[in-house]
């Protein structure tokens, strides 16, 4: 069965028609040529697809296309204005906070996401205190990241470079 | 995956007809465990309905009270909303010790409720099993084990259910409201998972057609003083090998000096059986003895007295055990402060 289905993608509207077997990841990567979000396992188990669906970090590979007609997507190739990097591109390429670059796109997404969770006042599995304000640090960033898998390991530094943008407060 | 057709749902009458009108037709909410399951060829329905853009997406109190979850609530907004974790702090922790925030992002209440079982075998097509494929075998009894049921299990199935969500809800006596063709009923959250027995590709007690629109957390005077503890074999991002969700109220110190006597407990168990594990027994054992960690962990082996162990995973009764110790000890020292003696960091013997 064939549908037909419109999204916005990195501002621009698209329409095109699906299979309804079609993850929204493959109609991005296969149909519309996005191919900033990465097919790791393709089972939601490593993150590789994360972006930003209706503005909140989501993945993408057990999402129907044909279920989200309409939505607003955000890849990590849409978080730049023009030449300039969002804040926290900038920061993974200043901290080397990749190596083979495979799931950066995702990890990239997923830290933004992130940030706007915490901003929101969004406990996690470790925060000490369900209901008190939200002390940013290394543990915090590893659980609220944990659903990213980097085979390179390059966890130090992805750390790193999201914990430095959490400093410096500069995420839109 | 095979083809299907895909319906929108408008309104929750025509949800629920249009899945009882077709035997293979299910209901497509968060999407996380069923598009995987479709991927896998674990489900192949010719018809999914879309219910995900109903008005079932709010978190209200009734004037008794009670605290109404919508089913299409996100796992995320759930765990984030202040109600839940002023009052309820294990619901609020079971949630997000659950899967990714991608994912809490997309995962609902009622498909977290209905997600089905990670046994390996369970989701491999090539494998028998009972529970895919009615009196094909179970190929985990004598394969590998270390993650499944050692409580209720059957000759024909031995998987957990692998919520954490659950567990919680389990502690707080919540209801599921659920529309059928035929008009709506309430369920008890313990009675809604069912255990194996001889029919394990039944879940639940809910009939074909039958929609979740709605879980009920009725108030209670404890709620706050609860909590959630979960080992996995990884520090995040993983299922549970074992998890204890509890609720303790302690009297006001009428009991042994440094033991304050329990007035009332409620315990639950997840990793460990086909579905949310009630430890009645345990609660049954605590209400009006000290509250120290000798009797925690005798309470937990009460319950654990019928348990069946498989090749690899016998350590889950250590595991409960100590789990339930150091859970009910924290909740002790969170009400009454460290008493030392009995509470002092010996709850963690093996």
């Amino acid at each position: 069965m064939d549908a037909q289905i419109s999204l916005r993608v990195d501002g621009k509207d698209r329409s095109i028609t699906v299979d309804t077997r079609t993850t929204l990841l493959d109609a991005l990567r296969d149909r519309l040529g996005v191919t900033s979000p990465k097919k790791g396992c393709d089972h939601g188990q490593c993150g590789a697809c994360t972006v930003l669906l209706d503005g909140r970090r989501a993945i993408i590979c057990l999402a129907l296309a044909v279920a989200y007609d309409g939505a607003e997507i955000i890849t990590a190739d849409g978080l730049a204005v023009g030449d300039a990097l969002h804040p926290i591109q900038q920061a993974f390429l200043e901290m080397d906070a990749l190596q083979c670059g495979y799931c950066t796109p995702g990890q990239v997404c997923s830290a933004v996401g992130m940030l706007a969770e915490v901003k929101a006042g969004a406990p996690s599995h470790v925060s000490e205190d369900l209901v008190g304000s939200i002390d940013l640090d290394d543990d915090e960033i590893r659980e609220r990241m944990s659903g990213n898998l980097c085979r390179c390991g390059a966890y130090v530094n992805i750390v790193a470079a999201i914990g430095r943008v959490a400093c410096e407060g500069s995420t839109p | 995956m095979i083809p299907f057709n895909y319906l929108r749902a408008d309104d929750v009458a025509g949800a629920v007809a249009a899945v009882a009108d077709h035997p293979d037709a299910v209901f497509l909410a968060g999407g996380t465990n069923l598009v995987d399951r479709m991927k896998l060829g674990v489900a192949a329905p010719s018809l999914v309905v879309d219910i995900s853009h109903l008005p079932l997406d709010q978190i209200v109190e009734l004037s008794d009270g009670t605290v109404r979850i919508g089913a299409t609530v996100r796992n995320s907004d759930l765990a984030a909303h202040l109600l839940i974790r002023e009052r309820y702090p294990v619901l609020a922790q079971a949630l997000l010790s659950g899967a990714s925030g991608q994912l809490r992002n997309v995962a609902t209440t009622a498909g977290n409720l209905l997600q089905r079982t990670r046994c390996v075998y369970f989701q491999d097509i090539s494998m028998p099993c009972n529970k895919r494929d009615p009196d094909s075998g179970c190929s985990a009894r004598e394969g590998y084990t270390r993650y499944h049921a050692i409580l209720g299990g059957s000759a024909g199935c031995v998987a957990v259910h692998p919520s954490d969500m659950a567990v919680a809800m389990s502690v707080l006596d919540a209801s599921v409201l659920v529309m059928g063709r035929t008009g709506e009923r309430t369920i008890r959250l313990v009675e809604l998972h069912r255990l194996p027995g001889d029919t394990p590709d039944q879940d639940t007690v809910l009939g074909h057609g039958e929609l979740i629109t709605a879980v009920d957390l009725p108030p209670f005077p404890f709620s706050h003083q609860s909590a959630y503890r979960k080992v996995r074999d990884r520090a995040s991002y993983a299922f549970a090998l074992v998890s204890v969700a509890a609720a303790l109220h302690l009297g006001d110190g009428s009991g042994a000096p440094g033991s304050p006597t329990i007035r009332d407990v409620r315990i639950a168990f997840g990793g460990v059986a086909h579905k949310p594990w009630r430890a009645t027994a345990a609660e049954n054992f605590l209400r009006g003895t000290a509250a120290t960690v000798a009797n925690f962990r005798e309470a937990a082996d009460v319950e654990l007295a019928q348990a069946v162990t498989l090749n690899d995973n016998a350590f889950k009764i250590t595991m409960v055990r100590n789990t339930v110790a150091s859970l009910l000890a924290g909740l002790t020292r969170s009400q009454v402060g460290d008493i030392g003696g009995d509470l002092a960091g010996q709850e963690q013997k093996p």
